[in-house]
């Protein structure tokens, strides 16, 4: 066989804290698909997830993903990310899933929200395409360092058949052996990148000179003020008669639904400039962007309660 | 669009990212009350890795619940306490995982509870921490919790233990105090055995979470202390003790395998290399202990078979050499029996296989532990069925010392013999801290019931004598 590439050595035997953190994602990756029947991944195009994708690629070289692919469309998402999405499944050689929220509604499954949000929504559908799939492990890129109930939540996390999480009776998690052991109808969460911070994943973006979807970076974009934030003008988020639009140069540090994701100003043109500008940021990324989770204080765990990532 | 893997250079990402090996886990342990979520809460805050969004919330919260004080109005602990039921009753339940970094290093820290009965998250916490702080009220002194605590960092073999005496400002910061306080723990700590060994040394500081001192910054009122603060500590700590002088790794190579990878022409590499990818086959883990060059021999169980290493990759990087905890796929020049469950080890250095071992058991469940019970363990990536034959003893956390048992109850300590279905490669935990480790499972609800420390691996089994036979439990 013909050997790979590059060859190297590290004398000091000491990794780099981004190299730890990669080595242990792609543990956790290798110990799901190996102890599971049926894993996906869900994949949104949004930079977490696309940087599990690529952990996996990784875990799986010179191998293809091993994984199906399932992704929850709201109907609200950005269309530059459902185009890089596709662009990024097709050249994985993946399968992609798409369970759509619009579908739900025009059955009536499920209500429109009167404040438009379609991000809780997303549950129904979820545990619907879980439970077609057969899939008994889910993974996901979320990370501790979003939020306070986040940062309670094992890194394979026990769901009951409507994928509730149980915050007050977690399993132990000891060492880096991990248990999936699960009865018939429940499935584990699995969070690769639990433990890397909103740095860790720009540095490595910018190490491993990942693509993301353009909105990432700064660009000129029409936009409004509402809730402290620059919402997009779209057909889902129009804005309101008392409600000024303007041109500014902006960039998303999550990208989510446009009816309750915001933009922040940045000049941020080049992933060297994100890592730059998240490094002496102020505000959580979740804080800056994120209407849906500025409800309550608890925002995210009641809505994890009820079985959302 | 093509798929891109970038081979990146480990050495030059090495050699430009800080010091390498700069990310440093710690817990928070002690009983209820002793302060760890405030001092967590004033960790983060004195090294300005709170972010004002964050911030606002908390002080927003604590002028809602009326809470006052030395530390300007804001109680810290709701910075970790993020759960609706820990802020309604003022208690951690589960850790809580935080990220903060200094210009020294990166930190990743879990604050734990303190009550008894969440004793299996405060476990949790601690089995993957370079350092526990263990919080004690100098009001208080020692409490059962911080016997059983400090019982857990013991056994564990935490490699740094950091005693903080808390709340010094209700003593008024009054030295004589302070000594009587020291001289208690480092009477439990000697008595445990703490400081020879891992951990290696007791370190004791006087702070106060509350108002700062000795946190981040030494503090001026207590000038009888003269040691470091608790951030400076942290700073400076080796990331693990198993590293000889040059900062190699002194434990033998241990690689339990996870899959074997074999695309079978399934392949993501260029169209003109996919003929010489055909046969590829590597076994994929993460190195749990030590390290392996191309050109090593090494040993193989279940099996007992010896090759030699032809290939180490990483994602399309070939590496002469790897080591823990990097994950690799490694290539051999035999076509060896191996699947999941096996272990790849420097030759020469696995012990004996045996059915037979003795284990502390750290008990979790609520369900209590008769002997003969059923069970499942996991050895690494290996799960069989074992059998509790005996409960040996429990600690008394009174006397520290072993007391007659016959059985366990939630949050005990004890021993036990336990006997596998199959021959596995048992080590003391004492040798090598990664595979001496293991979790019992509930058979059927798949619950984690205890975690386990070998103690020492029973008699070996006789050569010859169906070795590798017996039932494996397919996960
Ligand atoms: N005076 C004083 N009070 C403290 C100090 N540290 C914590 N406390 C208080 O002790 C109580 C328990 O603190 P908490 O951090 O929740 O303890 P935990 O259960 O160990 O996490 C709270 O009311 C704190 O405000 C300290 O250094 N000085
Ligand atoms: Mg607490």
């Amino acid at each position: 066989m013909r050997a790979p590439p590059v060859t190297t050595s590290i004398a000091s035997h000491r990794l780099s804290e981004l190299d730890v953190l990669e080595s242990e994602a792609i543990h956790i990756i290798r110990e799901v698909v190996a102890e599971f029947e049926r894993p996906v991944l869900l994949f949104s195009g949004g930079k977490d997830s696309v940087v599990v994708l690529h952990l996996a690629a990784k875990a799986f070289w010179p191998g293809k993903i091993p994984l199906a692919l399932l992704h929850v469309d709201t109907g609200h998402n950005f269309p530059e990310v459902l185009e890089f999405r596709d662009k990024t499944v097709a050249a994985h050689g993946v399968r992609l899933t798409v369970a759509k929220v619009e579908d739900y509604i025009s059955d009536g499954r499920l209500v429109e929200r009167a404040d438009g949000t379609r991000n809780p929504l997303q549950t129904l559908p979820l545990l619907d395409a879980i439970a077609a799939g057969r899939h008994d492990a889910v993974f996901g890129g979320a990370r501790r360092d979003e939020d306070k109930a986040r940062a309670k939540e094992r890194i394979l996390s026990l769901r009951d058949e409507f994928g509730q999480w149980d915050p007050r009776n977690q399993r132990p998690e000891l060492w880096n052996l991990y248990n999936g052991r699960h009865t018939v109808g429940q499935h584990v969460r699995a969070f690769p990148i639990s433990n890397w911070t909103e740095l860790n994943v720009w540095r490595y973006i910018e190490r491993e000179n990942i693509e993301l979807p353009p909105l990432y970076y700064a660009h000129e974009r029409e936009v409004y003020r509402r809730d402290n934030m620059w919402r997009a003008v779209s057909p889902v988020s129009p804005a309101r008669a008392d409600e000024t639009v303007e041109t500014r140069t902006v960039r998303y540090r999550t990208v989510g639904d446009m009816s309750c994701t915001g933009a922040v100003d940045s000049l941020a043109a080049s992933v060297a400039d994100v890592v730059r500008e998240v490094g002496v940021s102020t505000i959580t990324e979740r804080g800056a962007t994120r209407a849906d989770d500025r409800i309550s204080e608890a925002a995210m765990e009641d809505r994890k309660k009820e079985g959302y990532f | 669009m093509t798929l891109t893997i970038d081979t990146h250079n480990l050495a030059a990402e090495a050699a430009v990212s800080a010091p390498a090996g700069t990310l440093f886990r710690f817990a928070t342990a002690g009983s209820v009350d002793d302060g760890k979520s405030t001092l967590v809460g004033r960790l983060l805050h004195d090294s300005k890795a709170i972010l004002a969004d964050q911030l606002e919330a908390v002080a927003r919260t604590s002028t809602e619940r009326g809470f006052g004080g030395e530390s300007g109005g804001i109680d810290f602990a709701l910075l970790t306490d993020g759960l609706r039921a820990e802020r309604e009753q003022g208690i951690t339940i589960d850790v809580a995982y935080r990220y903060f970094a200094t210009p020294a290093r990166s930190f990743i820290l879990a604050d734990c509870p303190g009550h008894v009965q969440y004793t299996r998250n405060m476990v949790t916490g601690a089995t993957t921490a370079d350092a526990v702080i263990m919080l004690i009220d100098a009001r208080k002194g020692v409490l059962e919790q911080t016997r059983r605590h400090l019982s857990v960092v013991a056994l564990l073999r935490v490699p740094h233990v950091i005693i903080a005496v808390n709340k010094i400002d209700l003593l008024d910061y009054d030295e004589a105090a302070y000594r009587e306080v020291e001289a208690s723990v480092r009477q439990v700590t000697a008595e445990l055995g703490l400081g020879s060994g891992l951990p290696s040394e007791v370190h004791v500081i006087p702070v106060s979470a509350l108002v700062g001192d000795n946190v981040v910054d030494r503090s001026a009122r207590t000038p009888w202390y003269a040691g470091p603060s608790l951030l400076e500590l942290l700073e400076t700590l080796t990331v693990i003790d198993d590293r000889d002088s040059t900062g190699r790794a002194i434990e033998a190579f241990r690689l339990p395998v996870q899959l074997v990878l074999r695309p079978q022409g399934a392949v993501v590499v260029a169209p003109e290399l996919a003929d010489s990818y055909r046969d590829y086959r590597a076994y994929a883990g993460q190195v749990a202990s030590g390290s392996i060059k191309v050109g090593d021999t090494v040993s193989v169980e279940p099996g007992g078979g010896t090759s030699t290493v032809t290939g180490i990759d990483f994602a399309g990087v070939a590496l002469d050499e790897a080591f823990a905890p990097q994950s690799i796929a490694l290539r051999l020049a035999d076509d060896l029996d191996i699947a999941r469950g096996a272990v790849i080890a420097a030759a020469g250095t696995l012990p004996p296989v045996t059915r037979t071992l003795e284990a502390d058991l750290f008990w979790l469940d609520p369900r209590p532990l008769a002997p003969g019970a059923r069970v499942l363990v996991k050895f690494g990536t290996t799960v069989v069925q074992a059998l509790i034959s005996a409960v040996t003893g429990r600690l008394n956390l009174a006397t520290l010392g072993a007391e007659p048992a016959t059985g366990l109850a939630v949050n005990d300590i004890g021993q036990a013999s336990i006997r596998l279905s199959r021959d596995l490669p048992v080590e003391r935990y004492r040798q090598n801290r990664r595979s001496g480790a293991f979790l019992v499972i509930h058979p059927q609800d798949g619950a984690t019931l205890a975690a386990g420390i070998v103690t020492a691996p029973g008699e070996a089994t006789p050569a010859g004598d169906g070795s590798g036979a017996g039932s494996e439990v397919s996960p």
